[in-house]
């Protein structure tokens, strides 16, 4: 073959790669028996805290998942299947793509369910292109209150002609930390830059409830599209973004059934109208029937995918998170619309109790306005309480400042949520360790040795 | 099978019939064959300035998405709303009822640059 190319050596084909960039040998120890390898792999891997009670949020929220979520998950025809490039070969995968979309459809509100994306992040920022798309136009307002992940995922894909710009929040009162209404209707008001869409989430990353409708409705009077960032298990107990007009809904799937891991793999929803049904990217699974009358399912609008509409195509993505898709599934059906609401429900009702146990300690709420089962709050020194409270077992939210290090108002501030598997032992362990830590007393020489050692993992249930 | 002698055509298989300075754009019974059954066409708002040669509109069918470019430059008049319902109109009446834009013609000199009948013919057989 090399003789046919014209070239003496194989290194010859990767001339192109600079020297420094080139591969290497990799430094790796001798080859172990199999049993002192994982025995290795399990001692670096109990390195990681897996009791804490955690009370971090921020995106990724810890729920019980029934056991019949792995057990479908491991099975051989799921577990290792990829997507179907002659689909309807595939009934049985299609059909589980069709049921996760009509059960999403149900659960947002909205008429066309994509069969998934990467994660919420890659969601939104489709979602904006969409917006972009749909309009003709190339300016995109997103809600500062939108995780700054995704917000940095935007930024990312908004590379060129678009333009992303951000919506400030409101600073005091009742509604601080929410979307400032007046500086949106300011920035929608620009004739000479026309806004594509409008990005808000519910509940957005401080854990407050937005004035959705408010948000679409002006989005919608500018002629701009609405899009709404959802966290899917709060969908059982608040409006859905069908009910309040938003053309396109994105969010993240982790919280039906899927453990936390450690970032991924996640499950990126995203829905819209049926008016925009031609403009959504993503795989689409539909319903028909065959020449014999048979009901069959079909991958459906493929010439709009990559593969055939190429650079006219709404996006690179050809596949889907069709695993964890069907983990959302099988968690929606086994729960069910009322086990649904008693999870929404009962993490509502913990964050609740959490609030208090925390102000009963004198450490209370940054903001006043509406939450659901998230909430930020202000301690002396945030970083430093944080590293002391996991010392003492317990993994207190998200350190704000980290997060959003531009914003003043949240220095100081501690993102912190409840779920149905807080138990009220841990919130206690919470609000003990937390006054403890505050009355000053200072960590004994174990405590600052031991801390500076571990790392932090989000703590699963099982 | 020869094309509508009365029409000009572009080489992306448009055709175009002028009335005053009106015309009337959809694509020829050739393209229509060669994409299958159509199921979706997007047709630009009434309006909207075209450019000749540039993308006006998308045709959607089962197997390809394909661009639909201008025969001439100018405003749209109109798109046709049966399409929207019967998108099949442009595989059974091409050059009738599947219409698809009628656009007021800026520079009628760009006629010219179109191809007659029998050059259209002499493409399609070419390949």
């Amino acid at each position: 073959m090399l003789e046919a190319l014209g070239l003496t050596s194989v290194d010859q084909l990767f001339e192109d790669i600079p020297p420094a960039l080139r591969a290497t040998r990799l430094d790796l120890p001798e080859p172990e028996p199999e049993l002192h390898l994982a025995a290795r792999l399990s001692a670096l891997a109990a390195r990681n805290l897996t009791d804490l009670a955690s009370f971090l949020g921020a995106g990724v929220y810890r729920h019980w998942s029934p056991p019949a979520v792995d057990q479908m998950l491991l099975r051989g025809e799921w577990y290792t299947a990829y997507t179907p490039y002659q689909p309807e070969i595939s009934q049985g995968t299609l059909q589980s793509i069709y049921e996760y979309e009509s059960l999403l459809a149900e659960l947002v509100g909205l008429d066309v369910v994509s069969a998934s994306h990467y994660e919420g992040a890659a969601a939104t920022a489709e979602a904006a292109l969409m917006t972009c798309r749909a309009t003709r136009r190339d300016r995109v307002l997103v809600s500062r209150a939108v995780h700054p992940h995704y917000r940095e995922t935007l930024r990312t894909y908004f590379g060129g002609d678009l333009e992303l710009e951000e919506v400030p929040l409101v600073g005091d009162g009742d509604a601080a930390g929410t979307t400032d209404l007046a500086a949106l209707e300011r920035l929608l008001g620009d004739t000479a830059r026309p806004v594509a869409g409008v990005i808000a989430a519910q509940p957005n990353f401080l854990g407050l409830l937005e004035p959705m409708p408010a948000i679409g409705e002006l989005a919608h009077a500018a002629g701009a599209l609405f899009v709404a960032v959802v966290e899917p298990v709060s969908l059982a107990v608040l409006a859905p973004p069908g009910e309040y007009g938003a053309d396109i809904a994105a969010g993240e799937g982790q919280p039906l059934g899927i453990a936390p891991q450690y970032g991924g793999p996640y499950l990126g929803i995203l829905a819209c109208t049926d008016a925009l049904v031609r403009q959504i990217p993503g795989r689409l699974v539909g319903l028909t029937t065959d020449l014999d009358g048979q009901r069959a399912f079909v991958m459906t609008m493929r010439a709009r995918e990559q593969d055939i509409r190429r650079d006219k195509a709404a996006s690179n993505i050809c596949t889907n998170q069709a695993l964890l898709a069907l983990a959302a599934s099988v968690y929606l059906a086994t729960i069910g619309p009322h086990g649904l609401r008693d999870v929404a429900s009962l993490g509502a009702a913990r964050a609740s109790e959490l609030e208090q146990a925390l102000a009963a300690v004198g450490v209370p709420r940054v903001h006043t306005g509406p939450y659901l089962n998230e909430f930020a709050v202000r301690v002396p020194d945030a970083p430093a309480v944080h590293r002391r409270l996991l010392d003492r077992g317990v993994l207190a939210g998200l350190v704000l400042a980290e997060a959003e290090p531009d914003d003043p108002s949240l220095a100081d501030g501690l993102l912190v949520c409840a779920t149905e598997v807080t138990t009220a032992e841990e919130i206690a362990l919470f609000a003990d360790a937390l006054g403890e830590v505050l009355g000053g007393r200072p960590p004994t020489a174990v405590e600052a040795g031991a801390g500076s050692d571990r790392r932090i993992a989000a703590g699963g249930v099982r | 099978m020869s094309v509508p002698t009365d029409l000009r055509y572009t080489k992306d298989h448009e055709w175009v019939r002028v009335d005053g300075d009106e015309a009337t754009v959809g694509i020829t019974a050739y393209a229509a064959d060669q994409l299958g059954d159509i199921v979706f066409v997007e047709l630009p708002d009434t309006g909207r300035t075209v450019d000749q040669f540039a993308a006006f509109g998308v045709v959607e069918s089962v197997k390809a998405v394909s661009d639909l470019f201008a025969p001439v430059s100018g405003e749209v008049i109109e798109g046709n709303a049966a399409l929207a319902g019967s998108p099949e109109l442009v595989n059974t009446s091409p050059y009738d009822d599947g219409w698809m834009v009628r656009v007021r013609v800026a520079e009628p000199a760009q006629l010219d640059d179109l191809l007659d009948a029998d050059a259209y013919d002499a493409l399609i057989a070419a390949g």
